[in-house]
């Protein structure tokens, strides 16, 4: 449920960062997420990893349907990706979801340490 | 709080964040360039089209509109012209934005500030500020900016320019600044002063006095002229031949010291030279009068040849006000429409070719550079200590010295070590205080031939051929720029400069210029020589003869002319040039000395119809033949003499082999055997049957295969899926002058009855943006020689279908 929880709140509010502020608000926003909702650290990883994986890969391919993949398909082959759009969008969404990976690390493991509780 | 977690994935982050938001080599700042928010992604509009803006501005005037057409064609509604100039500078900007950067960049020689620390990038920006592109600017400046007129006109274009700038954010930038990682800077006055001054190099920037000056040990001033032929036996000229020309205004007078000190001076300054213009930018222009045309209006059609790039060079639109109402391309950089069409006139330019650019050989007194040795004394020079900013390095530092024939190019500091405080500085017509942009701005408004002329006739530099043709029913023609009197063989050379004598000693009176205005026939240029041997000047240049024959031709034998005719003609593919040389290649080969293949070869081209489709593999064995001729006739004499300039013109030596078969260049100098034209013919086409077959094994016969025509991105091949291939055929000595990357990048005819019918197309797109459907989507209309009508717009045709939005200025 956290997981759901803090990778939804990651994905909106790095998505409202991102109106305003540079791209590696991301970062922030995952570490705050991190930071205010109790998770094992690799829960958080990979909460904030999702969240913007998820936010980026799905703006890139919203924006790419709509632009009908004329510009991804020229990018992804001046980067070597073979004019694969799709791949073009997964690296972007593995670029960002590793920033906010390690960025929701950093803020699980300024957490007090606590048991983790069983139910 | 677990530390040692906290301290390692807090260094990650912050150690990616660092990475990805930096630009490693040639690399984007990978996050900020892939976040979907901010980076590229930002320029992926959306193909279903634009949408309807508000844009408000301050200083708006009164009513401004700008209605986009289906392709993307800005036509511009404004109460004020200030607030139209004010659109056009916004318009370029919005679609155009770093294509005009780029120019000016490369205009003030500031490529290393933003693409590095390259000694290609760095000499460059040397050559082009010691050329005096800056001072040119600089001077052009002062002219706009005192005459009250364009000092408004500009101040209003650079306003939109920089409002569009204003308007900017990270995410909205255009791609390329994403790519290289740089910001717009703001435009300014200065900026379109540089982009006429690129232009000026491009068209008026070329000429070979240098390397005709390294050939006078081995030629001699007699032999120069004859392989820089002045008046070609074939030249149609743009004046019809037999026009009588005034006695001249002014007799410019050959120095007596000449023979001694000028052509027969043999020791001479050797220096590397970086950036030369292409040669054959060109270009064709041809008016016909209503007695030639159907619908007895006149036709004038124009299709000016220029590097083919993305973004075009042109941007298409209407400029409507109380005061003007005009149609044609416009230069992003610059405002006013430089080709195109209004209510009562059309007109058109090609380039005159003429050598307007002189060096001269500088004696300092020392190595400060400080003086120069003038009419038998030490005259200060100006020195100008010019910042060249580097990216990724310091700045380099370069001092210019300024004499009274211009900037000194060439010294012991830059491009060679010059020995004995020689130097070489260049006199330049591009120099000169000119307000070009004001010829255009009359043109937009001209009502008649008299309109015209007023407009044209305070043009200086490049100068141009402005064909011109009115509902009136006149046409004309006019060689418009400023042009020095020369005496013969003045600045063919290097020339002495330690004293006035060999300084320019007037300029051909304006109202001597060529130029022909009449009421039938047809009047066109090509870049060929404008007048006959009767002009009583000396007016080197670099011209072009074949494609002024084919337009000659082909129009005197046509009648009833049409629209459609004159697209069939601005797209024809016929070789006028391989039909003369054909002749004396097959009248001298020697076919029984020819293998198997060459034979084949022959054969093709004795079948041959002379035209150069895309498709044809003859053109392809004929030029191969034909370079390969050229290289065993001239090559050897190049090699002896060390020769740096280009080789004749082809058809100087078409003409030459026609009227002398045992000319002097024939014999092959490194054998002891004496070649006849026939062995070398022959030859040539023996050592072209290697190449060819390779070509034909690699499926490359065909004439585009092996042209490869190609519309780069103006960052070339670094961007490779930004270009596109066009499969096409022609070349620079055919009408349809398509080379390899450079042909006709706007044609244009205009039929100017009532109403006015117009077509055009360039091969590119209106936005420069690589992500929109209007980026590239004329290229195909254009290969395919198709053309758009244009839609001369009115504003109550506001709610027509083919608008596909507008853009409302307020005032704020």
């Amino acid at each position: 449920m956290r997981l759901i929880l803090s990778l939804l709140l990651t994905a909106t509010l790095g998505f409202l960062a991102g109106l305003r502020f540079e791209w590696w608000s991301i970062a922030l926003v995952s570490f705050l997420v991190a930071l205010l909702i109790p998770q094992k650290i690799s829960v958080a990883f990979l909460s904030g990893f999702l969240g913007i994986f998820i936010l980026w890969a799905v703006l890139a391919t919203w924006i790419d349907s709509k632009n009908g993949n004329v510009l991804s398909f020229k990018m992804a082959e001046i980067f070597k990706l073979g004019g694969s759009s799709i791949l073009l969008i997964l690296v972007t969404a593995l670029i960002g979801g590793l920033v906010g990976g390690f960025a929701a690390m950093a803020g699980s493991s300024l957490r007090p340490a606590q048991k983790v509780r069983r139910y | 709080m677990r530390i040692i977690p906290f301290i390692i994935s807090t260094i990650i982050t912050i150690g990616l964040v660092f990475a990805l938001n930096k630009k490693w080599g040639s690399i984007p700042a990978i996050g900020m360039f892939l976040s979907p928010q901010q980076g590229f992604w930002q320029n992926a509009q959306s193909i279903d089209g634009n949408k309807n803006e508000n844009i408000p501005y301050k200083n708006l005037k009164g009513k401004l509109s700008v209605y986009l057409d289906e392709r993307l064609i800005p036509h511009v509604f404004a109460e004020f012209d200030e607030d139209a100039y004010f659109a056009q500078g916004y318009l370029h900007a919005k679609y155009r934005l770093f294509q005009m950067e780029l120019q000016t960049f490369a205009a003030a020689g500031r490529i290393s500030e933003h693409l590095g620390n390259d000694p290609r990038f760095i000499n460059f920006d040397r050559e082009q500020r010691r050329s005096g592109m800056v001072y040119g600017a600089e001077n052009a400046l002062k002219a706009f900016e005192s005459d009250p007129v364009s000092k408004k006109l500009y101040d209003a274009y650079t306003a939109g320019v920089n409002e569009y700038i204003n308007s900017l954010t990270e995410s909205s930038l255009p791609v390329e600044y994403k790519l290289l990682g740089f910001k717009p800077e703001p435009w300014s006055n200065m900026k379109i002063a540089l982009f006429l001054k690129q232009m000026s190099k491009t068209l008026a920037g070329y000429d070979n006095d240098l390397e005709n000056t390294l050939s006078k040990p081995g030629l001699s001033f007699d032999d120069l002229m004859q392989l820089n032929k002045q008046v070609p036996d074939s030249l149609v000229p743009i004046i019809p031949r037999g026009t009588v020309f005034d006695s001249p205004g002014i007799t410019p007078v050959k120095p007596l010291n000449a023979d001694s000190l000028y052509f027969e001076k043999k020791d001479t300054a050797k220096v590397i030279q970086y950036s030369k213009p292409n040669p054959i930018n060109g270009s064709n222009n041809w008016v016909v009068s209503g007695q030639k045309t159907r619908s007895g209006a006149p036709i004038l059609c124009n299709d000016p040849h220029l590097e083919l790039t993305f973004p075009s060079v042109w941007y298409e639109m209407q400029i409507t006000t109380p005061n003007v109402n005009v149609y044609g391309v416009s230069f992003p950089g610059s405002p006013n429409i430089i080709v195109g069409f209004n209510d009562n006139i059309a007109w058109g330019v090609t380039n005159a070719q003429r050598d307007v650019k002189d060096y001269y050989e500088i004696q300092f007194k020392d190595e400060t550079r400080k003086e120069y040795m003038y009419n038998g004394e030490w005259k200060q020079t100006e020195l100008r200590t010019d910042t060249i900013k580097v990216k990724g390095a310091p700045p380099i530092y370069d001092t210019i010295a300024f004499t009274v024939f211009g900037p000194v190019v060439y010294d012991r500091t830059f491009s060679k070590e010059l020995s004995n405080n020689k130097a070489i500085a260049l006199r330049w017509t591009g120099h000169d205080q000119s307000n070009e942009g004001m010829t255009f701005y009359k043109l937009n408004r001209a009502k008649n031939y008299d309109d015209y002329l007023d407009a044209i006739k305070t043009y200086t530099c490049p100068g141009q051929n402005f064909a011109f043709a009115s509902k009136q029913g006149d046409i004309a023609i006019w060689q418009q720029g400023k042009f020095p009197a020369r005496w013969y063989g003045q600045g063919m050379y290097l020339m002495p400069g330690i004293d006035s004598s060999y300084q320019w000693q007037g300029f051909i009176p304006q109202n001597e210029n060529p130029h022909a205005h009449m009421d039938s026939g047809f009047l066109e240029s090509a870049n060929q020589r404008p007048v006959d041997s009767t002009y009583p000047y000396f007016i080197p240049g670099n011209y072009i003869t074949p494609r002024g024959i084919s337009i000659a031709r082909n129009l005197s034998s046509m009648q009833a002319i049409t629209v459609d005719d004159m697209k069939a003609l601005q797209t024809n593919y016929y070789s006028v040039f391989a039909e003369g040389a054909r002749n004396v290649l097959l009248k001298y080969v020697n076919d029984r000395a020819l293998s198997t293949e060459g034979k084949k070869y022959l054969n093709m081209v004795r079948g041959w119809d002379l035209y150069t489709t895309p498709n044809s593999m003859t053109t392809t064995v004929f030029q191969t033949w034909f370079d390969s001729l050229e290289v065993c006739i001239w090559g050897d004499e190049w090699k002896k003499n060390s020769l740096e300039m280009p080789y004749p013109a082809e058809q100087t030596l078409l003409e030459w082999m026609n009227k002398d078969s045992a000319f002097k260049y024939v014999d092959n100098i490194s054998t002891p055997e004496k070649e006849t034209l026939n062995d070398i013919v022959t030859l040539a086409l023996q050592k072209a049957i290697p190449e060819l077959m390779e070509l034909q094994a690699g499926g490359k016969l065909e004439w585009t295969k092996h042209k490869d025509p190609t519309i780069y991105h103006l960052l070339k091949t670094s961007v490779m899926p930004f270009a596109r291939k066009i499969p096409v055929g022609g070349w620079s000595n055919v009408i349809n002058a398509v080379t390899t990357t450079h042909g006709p990048s706007w044609r244009m005819i205009v039929q100017l009855s009532e109403p006015i019918e117009a077509y055009g197309v360039y091969p590119g797109g209106q936005d420069g943006n690589p992500a929109s459907k209007f980026y590239d989507n004329f290229v195909d209309t254009w290969a395919a020689g198709k053309y758009y009508r244009l839609w001369f717009m009115k504003e109550n045709e506001n709610k027509d279908k083919r608008i596909i939005s507008t853009l409302t200025f307020t005032k704020s």
